[in-house]
């Protein structure tokens, strides 16, 4: 466990005079889905879009993929090797489905046929678990569920190592979250993916984090096997995995017998 | 030769195919390259050489095994390459027709005729719309405990006060182009006196009405798309039925009324606006003296005309409220929605306002009123 994919060192976040994050150090391994939890506000979305470079944070340094994003607006090469899939799929609404999965293939691999992209595309759409044939709908037409696989589809698209969800059981029902669970672990298996996943489900957390970070008091306050995370003394966390949910989940978890 | 061949070689088996290096997705488009040029035979793909794979790797791999006429399970790979092939012929095993792509012209035509469709749907939803405003408006009537009169006031000012400076300065400025027109072709027959008829006659009967209800077609309606639009997209509206109210009291009634209120009061204010700007330009430009500007003007202001004008506000407010609130019932969901509804009746208000005043011209004309 020493490749890390993203190090982070010391990051600052501040909105104003609201300080979200000071002094965090976070270490992502290859390979390892990684949850990420923490109460509302503490700043996951921050951390997530600060990994991105989409927010320039105000001290610290991230490194992505052996490259620091902060010393120079984050390389296309990075883009290639990152996907990401924001909370409700955030699909370019005038595309079709497909459209939408083509267009990071256009982007970075622009000598491709337009039949072979137009397959590649296919491809991840199946892999997300849906019919070839919601290639040809548009993103309003998608129920929640399929928008997130559209999403998925969209972010594994030019195969990418490293992949970023933000909530993404969130707004599913529980046989839809479910599924999306099984099929995030499948996927990560097959495709060999590093995955930095933000999630309030604790059934997520139970069936595919390999570790768990907690974000909170403006760092992580503890990251480990989920094991670990729950004996950690803190308030929110006691609460958060021996409050009932955190105990039906875990009941549930065991009954499934992994 | 180049890296093509590096990918894939002959082995010592004559019977196989040997697989190198990086079949990640940055060399699909080689790969496929090199599958369209060559033809492969083989019984069986050696993929042990293969370093990194990915999906389209595994893409790739499936059609040269295709190509070659290899069974997918004679693929031989790397172990952990293993799973993530058998996952990707897995998702392409499951196959499915393909919608045939439909041609052009088969889609213009049912383009054409998709719109054709709706334009019919939403003249006969307009209709039900305004039928059912009315209905609710005469069942509200006798009973004032549900006038809804703050909001209808609060609409007046949004929607009529606060319009007010708008609709004044640009009428003005529309009169003084009239007059200026008027004057370049009335100069040639010397007869630029009738500036002054020219501009009473076309704000009293035409401009006044109709500059203020585009005007507040883009302004007002809009506004009222967009209100009720998000208030659909938050399920306020459904809320509101939730709470045994009617929305069509709450909401459309008021903004109904208040058009129908202000709407020939700005029309009277964009009527003498004009006429101003008319007078302006008579009288600083042209050189015509104030006063006979004013006994033309008086002259040529008969009642009929006004009338005839002003008759016409009170539709343009009903269509205008009507459409505006109709469109943000039609909102579903999302703010993009809100978007397209609201251009939808900016675009329906100012294209019906102005097919009504044509009809209504020619109407008039024809009648001689």
């Amino acid at each position: 466990m020493s490749d890390p994919v993203i190090v982070i060192r010391d990051l600052k976040n501040q909105f104003g005079s609201q300080v979200v994050h000071e002094h965090l150090d976070l270490d992502v391994e290859r390979g390892e889905i990684l949850g990420i939890v923490g109460g509302s506000g503490t700043g996951k979305s921050v951390l997530m879009r600060a990994i991105l470079g989409l927010r320039p944070p105000q001290a610290g340094t991230i490194e992505v993929l052996g490259e620091n994003i902060a010393t120079e607006t984050p390389a296309r090469r990075l883009r290639r090797r990152t996907g990401v899939l924001f909370q409700d799929g955030a699909l370019f609404s005038s595309l079709t489905v497909l459209e939408n999965v083509e267009e990071p293939l256009k982007e970075h691999y622009p000598d491709l046929t337009p039949a072979l992209r137009h397959d590649l595309a296919v491809l991840k759409i199946r892999l997300a678990g849906l019919p070839a044939s919601a290639g040809a709908k548009m993103p309003s037409e998608l129920s929640g569920g399929m928008r997130k696989r559209v999403g998925l589809a969209r972010a594994l698209a030019t195969d990418p190592e490293l992949l970023f969800l933000d909530e993404p059981t969130a707004g599913l029902d529980p046989v839809g979250a479910a599924a999306f669970d099984q099929l995030l672990k499948t996927l990560q298996q097959a495709l060999g993916l590093t995955v930095f996943l933000i999630t309030h489900d604790l059934d997520t957390l139970y069936t595919v984090c390999d570790r768990v970070a907690v974000i909170g008091q403006r760092r992580i306050l503890t990251i480990g096997a989920l094991s670990e995370v729950e004996r950690f003394d803190d308030d929110w966390v006691r609460e958060y995995f021996f409050g009932p949910r955190g105990r039906a989940a875990e009941k549930a978890h065991d009954q499934g017998g992994r | 030769m180049n890296q093509d061949s590096a990918l894939i070689q002959p082995s010592d088996d004559a019977d196989a195919l040997r697989l190198l290096g990086d079949w990640r997705v940055h060399q699909a488009a080689r790969l496929e390259r090199t599958l369209r040029r060559e033809s492969f035979t083989a019984r069986r793909l050696d993929g042990r050489g293969i370093e990194h794979l990915d999906a389209a790797g595994a893409l790739m791999l499936l059609r040269l095994a295709d190509l070659a006429g290899v069974q997918a399970e004679d693929v031989m790979l790397r172990e952990e390459h293993v799973h993530l092939f058998g996952t990707v012929a897995a998702s392409l095993d499951e196959d499915e027709a393909e919608e045939t792509p439909v041609p052009a012209w088969q889609r213009g035509l049912a383009r054409i005729g998709a719109t054709v469709v709706k334009l019919g749907q939403s003249a006969r939803e307009l209709l039900g719309f305004f039928g059912l405003t009315l209905l609710t408006w005469v069942k509200v009537m006798p009973r004032p405990s549900q006038w809804r009169v703050t909001a209808t006031v609060h609409h007046m000012q949004q929607s009529g006060l606060d319009a007010l400076p708008l609709v004044a300065l640009l009428s003005f400025l529309v009169g003084a182009v009239v007059a200026f027109l008027g004057a370049t072709v009335l100069r040639e027959f010397g007869a630029e006196l009738f500036v002054v008829d020219l501009t009473t006659f076309a704000f009293l009967r035409e401009f006044g009405v109709l500059l203020t209800a585009i005007l507040l077609a883009g302004r007002t309606a809009s506004a009222y798309t967009a209100q009720i639009g998000t208030m659909k997209s938050r399920e306020e509206i459904d809320a509101i039925r939730t709470l045994g109210q009617d929305p069509i009291v709450l909401l459309v009634l008021p903004r109904l009324i208040a058009l129908l209120i202000m709407l020939p009061i700005l029309s009277v204010v964009a009527t003498l606006a004009g006429l101003l700007g008319g007078f302006f330009v008579a009288v600083f430009s042209l050189g015509i003296p104030a006063e006979l500007f004013v006994a033309r003007a008086q002259e040529a202001a008969a009642l009929n005309h006004y009338l005839t004008g002003l008759a016409k506000a009170p539709l343009f407010a009903i269509v205008i409220a009507l459409i505006g609130c109709l469109e943000g019932f039609k909102v579903t969901g999302t703010a993009q929605s809100v978007g397209e509804r609201t251009t939808s009746a900016v675009v329906q208000c100012i294209s019906t306002v102005i097919i009504i005043d044509a009809l209504a011209a020619v109407f008039f004309m024809e009648m001689g009123w």
